[in-house]
């Protein structure tokens, strides 16, 4: 606990100008970047002395639908050599193309596709930008919150055409969204009156 | 004069026997060598992440089943322990020993599993046949504990679901016993196998250097010498109680991670030992009402449990408003789940980091200038399960 707060402040000591934010929590070390600094900060990570983040453990982004920007891009990061994590997260908007890190972690290139098959999120310089785990031909981003459960087509195995066949979802009954939280709590203008 | 050479490409999968799923493999030959792989993944898609995001967190834990079908309790495991993180639930120190336990009737699941099959795709028959028997037997134990022989579904945040049925400790102790000659008997089949030995030694090395940074882990990772292990440098539940080696490679082909798994078998007999050994008595579950469910016992009796059992089977508990990473050390190397909770009952956004997804994606630095032949040796020695690669 206490090396992670040394970390913590070396790091802010020497990328004072690219942290927006540090804090330490769950014996992890959380930091948060402005997007244009992604590259700058994971090679700092991955190649200073006092770091030695080596080895990249994932990619991964989180959709906020309300905020002003959007999404949330998370790389997590591993030091076999100090035996911590860290998280760099960076708020980005619906538009913005953020740079590939595939140069520094090749092993990016799989987490990268995923995010943009999943989120939509295009990476800069990436040497292979297609969809991995969605159907070939998909239309959509699966794991942005617009994007409905049961998605927009459904396959079968058509008899008459022999070949597997798309088509729209038709559902016998509307997918139900159970909200429990209203009884318990009790009832919406309550909870306001009691907040108050 | 120039021979002309044409370049084959090879469409592998995505139903091959040897893919250990279905993996769609275009492979560029030239002759008889590989020039270039593309792995297709995807086929087993099932929106697992999307499905939790929609599901309370009790309603979530199935799902983990069914990532990693062949070690279905490690991954509760990371699951339960996010959540434990951030509700700071104290876990009973039977619960840990049982979850422990399991987890390592888990690994020796997998890695035989894992071990028969490789055999089967570089031409052994009888290992299979061997090993799917004691797996039979290990399943008996899940069915017995959880009712299902693979979908446990049996950790909790704060515990386990049930405790041990009357008799399942010796029976399992009695299996611990015996196990080590029927490893012994599998290593004679295959570790001085001149068949075996010629189809994996030299095939796919991974210098220490790659495999850092292809984010590999488990015994991909300990096969090329790095002495890394979660359970170690990272303890959690009561592996820092146990005593156990950590084995390493030396070479880093697919000979030594075989090497590597069956020494990890051994020493999982070992802590399943220790785990008889030290079982406590005690509950099995936290406390906490708002957490786990109340005996069935006092439903009848008690307002509070009843509600507290209506409350967590309609809308769940809630958990606190956070981010959290979580890793265990799965058969398959670093099983990690990112999980952001918005403190109401269903989770936010469920990650989930699969040590298989990074192993395949090295697929074609692995088996670049090699044979054709080896495609299913490295393959095999990769222990993929498309389970979780394609979540």
């Amino acid at each position: 606990m206490n090396n992670l707060i040394n970390l913590e402040k070396k790091i802010n000591s020497q990328l004072t100008t690219k942290i927006n934010s540090s804090k330490v929590k769950h014996e992890q070390l959380y930091l948060n970047i402005d997007s244009e600094d992604i590259i700058d900060v994971l090679l700092f990570l991955k190649t200073n002395q006092a770091t030695k983040f080596k080895q990249l453990i994932d990619i991964t982004a989180v959709d906020f639908l309300e905020n002003e920007k959007r999404f949330k891009i998370v790389y997590l990061l591993l030091s076999h050599e100090l035996n911590m994590r860290v998280l760099v997260d960076s708020y980005i908007n619906d538009s913005e193309i953020i740079p590939s890190i595939t140069k520094i972690f090749p092993s990016a290139n799989w987490m990268e596709r995923e995010v943009f098959d999943m989120y939509g999120i295009s990476f800069k310089d990436h040497p292979d930008l297609r969809r991995i785990l969605t159907d070939y031909n998909f239309d959509g981003f699966p794991l942005r919150k617009d994007f409905p459960l049961t998605g927009h087509t459904e396959v079968r195995y058509n008899e008459e055409t022999k070949k597997v066949s798309y088509e729209p979802v038709k559902l016998e009954q509307n997918y139900r969204n159970f909200d429990y939280e209203s009884p318990w709590e009790g009832t919406k203008y309550i909870k306001e009156q009691t907040k108050k | 004069m120039v021979k002309q050479t044409k370049k084959l490409n090879l469409n592998f999968g995505p139903q091959h026997p040897a893919a250990h799923g279905v993996l769609r493999l275009i492979l560029e030959l030239d002759g008889e060598v590989v020039e270039k792989a593309d792995p297709h993944i995807g086929l087993l898609h099932r929106g697992t992440e999307k499905l939790i995001e929609n599901k309370t967190y009790i309603q979530a834990v199935p799902y983990f089943d069914r990532l990693d079908y062949v070690a279905p309790m490690n991954q509760e495991h990371a699951f339960a322990l996010a959540i434990e993180k951030i509700l700071k639930i104290q876990v009973p120190i039977r619960a840990q020993f049982i979850r422990v336990m399991f987890c390592e009737i888990g690994r020796i699941l997998s890695h035989l599993l894992n071990i028969t099959t490789h055999a089967l795709d570089v031409g052994a028959l009888t290992p299979s046949l061997w090993g799917f028997e004691e797996r039979e037997t290990l399943m008996t134990f899940y069915e017995r504990v959880s009712g299902s022989r693979l979908h446990a579904n049996y950790f909790r945040a704060g515990g386990v679901h049930k405790d041990l049925p009357r008799g399942l400790l010796e029976d399992i102790s009695e299996f611990a016993n015996k196990f080590p000659k029927i490893i012994d008997d599998l290593e004679t089949l295959l570790t001085d196998n001149r068949i075996f030995k010629q189809r994996n030694v030299d095939i796919g090395i991974v210098s220490k250097q790659d495999a850092l940074d292809y984010s590999f882990s488990g015994v991909m990772l300990r096969g090329s010498n790095i002495p890394w292990d979660l359970r170690k440098s990272q303890p959690y539940d009561c592996y820092e109680q146990m005593e156990f080696k950590i084995p390493v490679g030396k070479n880093g082909d697919c000979y030594d991670r075989y090497l590597c798994r069956i020494e990890e078998m051994r020493e999982s007999v070992k802590i399943i030992k220790q785990c008889i050994d030290k079982m406590p008595k005690g509950p099995i579950k936290s406390f906490d009402g708002k957490i786990t469910p109340p005996p069935k016992k006092e439903l009848k009796e008690s307002m509070e449990a009843l509600i507290h059992h209506f409350k967590l089977f309609t809308e769940g508990y809630r958990v606190d408003k956070d981010e959290i990473y979580t890793a265990v050390e799965a058969p398959k190397g670093e099983f990690g789940v990112y999980l952001i909770s918005d403190g109401s009952s269903k989770p936010y956004k469920c990650k989930i980091r699969a040590p298989g997804f990074s192993h395949l994606q090295a697929m074609d630095y692995l088996i670049k200038g090699h044979m054709l032949a080896d495609v299913p040796a490295v393959l095999g020695s990769l222990d993929i399960v498309f389970g979780e690669i394609d979540r």
